[in-house]
């Protein structure tokens, strides 16, 4: 696996020594305590838990992932280094998973840097950390997923501009799909099966039950399946670029 | 070894590689030559296993690099054209990136290392960033990379594009003295580099294989090959005299300096005849010179498939 870490290193090190980790991490941190705090009711709601916190971050990762995962591929396709990168001894799998486990540790990194809510609302009253830690696996996971939507799209195009805007809206289709409001407006023209599974393909959904703290493997298994699918057709398309 | 068999790569309608089988054996230099376009590039690519060719195999030291991708890529070096690197990394963040890579162990990776920073004097710059450094060094930063495991077979796309005389005379030092026992194949479209380097040359166009012979047998098919040249004032008439010379095909003056090419019939060697008719016609010939051959027209004769005086006229 020394091939998976060597991109790994080299990929979280970019993010480094760009502009690009310590952009998003001050974004993320100061929008996540912003809204939280301001937008979601931290306060009036007048319960001990992080909920207002958690249910931002879909709406966080939806701007910052792109951002992240948009270079990966295109960046590599446009500057020529692709060639040097799948031309060294590593399969398309590993260099994959090197480049998204690295930007997934560094999601996991910033979700860490978010401890200062965690300490306020311990110092305010006796949440359920439990509930907090659920909380966090669940916005991890989730932002799994999103990353492997954007390395996916990334492999796509040369231009980072049309990875993010593809990443953003595959991302933003994935949490609004089951929302009342959408599943309503289609009630009316599609067989309420189709509309049944068209919600469980949301993303908030599955979320949003492992933010309450309820750990069901279905959810789960939703994000680890969308993750490995995502990430499969991204190899299958560099693979395919291979040939045309 | 390099082996190719009946390569081909389509890109829609574009043939950009055409049927090519050509076999590199340890100990060549061997130079793929060809205009720009010509696919040596995509050839190259398809070799390195980044591309996939539409039909034929490639294989590197007996491993076919579509079955066996890991063990062909392990046993090549690599430039690809333009040296691409990650420009912001450092130099030496960027070739520990490719020890990590290619799996070279904690001392042996240290002692490549070093070898190849000595090698290539990339010391000074080690701890600068890619993006900063020039044209020359990042195409040396490249070479470094393409040799860092030391491989048995290296596969160089354009290795001196852009680089100063002096920088390609180190470079082709650097790629003469690695040749002894390995496979080596770059292309170029600069010709001295063929007469510097190579041992064997490729000549493709629009994909197709055209020539394959050492320099010297490609210079021997050219116009030039033992004709001789040579200066002299006022000598009109000694033209005349040459013409009649049993073994002499052609003459030609040039109209810009008034040197005059003598052109033997095929097989025969004009050098001493001329000589000395010359010194009988008591001459002023401040020069005189056996030409070896002109590669440069030979490869527009072989790539444009006709007269070469067409493609941009003789110097």
């Amino acid at each position: 696996m020394s091939p998976v870490s060597a991109v790994l290193r080299r990929e979280l090190r970019s993010y480094f020594v760009t502009p690009v980790a310590y952009v998003f991490l001050v974004i993320f941190l100061v929008l996540a305590g912003i809204l939280t705090f301001y937008a979601g009711d931290f306060y009036e709601r007048g319960q001990a838990d992080l909920q207002p916190f958690f249910m931002m971050h879909p709406w966080l990762y939806l701007i910052l992932v792109p951002a992240i995962t948009m270079r990966m591929w295109a960046e590599e396709a446009k500057g020529g280094t692709l060639e040097l990168l799948l031309t060294l001894p590593l399969t398309l799998w590993q260099a994959m998973l090197g480049k998204f486990l690295a930007a997934w540790l560094f999601i996991g990194l910033a979700l860490v840097l978010t401890f200062p809510v965690w300490i306020t609302v311990n110092y305010l009253g006796s949440p359920d950390n439990g509930v907090i830690l659920a909380g966090y696996l669940g916005s991890w996971l989730m932002a799994g997923s999103f990353i492997a939507i954007g390395a996916c799209l990334s492999a796509l195009t040369r231009s980072q501009v049309v990875a993010f805007i593809l990443t953003a809206l595959v991302c933003v289709l994935l949490i609004l799909v089951g929302q009342p409001q959408v599943l309503d407006f289609f009630s009316g023209t599609l067989p309420r099966k189709l509309i049944n599974a068209v919600a469980h393909l949301s993303m908030l959904r599955h979320f949003e039950a492992i933010a309450r703290g309820v750990l069901d493997i279905r959810d789960l298994t939703y994000f680890l399946l969308s993750t490995i699918g995502w990430l499969i057709t991204g190899v299958l398309l560099l693979d395919l670029k291979r040939t045309r | 070894m390099i082996e190719t068999d009946q390569l081909t790569r389509c890109y829609g309608n574009l043939t950009a590689v055409d049927a090519l089988s050509i076999r590199v054996e340890p100990g060549q230099v061997l130079g793929l030559l060809g205009p720009n376009g010509a696919g040596k590039s995509t050839a190259m690519r398809m070799i390195a296993g980044f591309l996939v060719p539409t039909s034929g195999t490639a294989r590197v030291c007996g491993h076919d690099v579509g079955r066996e991708p890991l063990k062909a890529k392990r046993a090549l070096g690599y430039l690809p054209e333009g040296a691409p690197s990650y420009g912001e990394m450092t130099v030496r963040e960027f070739l520990q990136f490719i020890v990590r890579m290619r799996g070279l162990k904690a001392e042996a990776g240290y002692r490549q290392f070093d070898a190849v920073v000595q090698q290539l004097q990339l010391e000074e710059v080690l701890g600068l960033c890619i993006d900063t450094l020039s044209k020359g060094l990042r195409r040396r930063v490249g070479l470094a990379q393409a040799i860092l495991h030391d491989p048995p077979v290296l596969m160089l796309d354009e290795p001196t594009d852009g680089l100063d005389p002096n920088q390609k005379h180190a470079v082709r030092q650097l790629i003469d003295a690695m040749a002894r026992d390995r496979t080596i194949l770059i292309s170029t479209h600069l010709l001295e580099e063929v007469h510097a380097l190579c041992n064997r040359v490729v000549i493709i166009a629009h994909g197709k294989l055209l020539a394959d012979a050492t320099p010297a047998e490609l210079e021997a098919r050219s116009r030039y090959h033992g004709a001789v040249s040579f200066s002299a004032p006022g000598s009109g008439m000694s033209q005349e005299m040459l013409g009649r010379l049993p073994q002499v095909a052609a003459i030609e003056v040039d109209p810009l300096d008034g040197r005059i090419t003598v052109f033997p019939k095929p097989g025969e060697r004009i050098l001493e005849p001329v000589e000395t008719l010359l010194r009988e016609q008591g001459l002023e010939v401040s020069e005189i010179q056996l030409e070896r051959g002109r590669l440069d027209e030979v490869f527009r004769q072989i790539t444009t498939g006709g007269d070469g005086d067409l493609a941009g006229g003789h110097a």
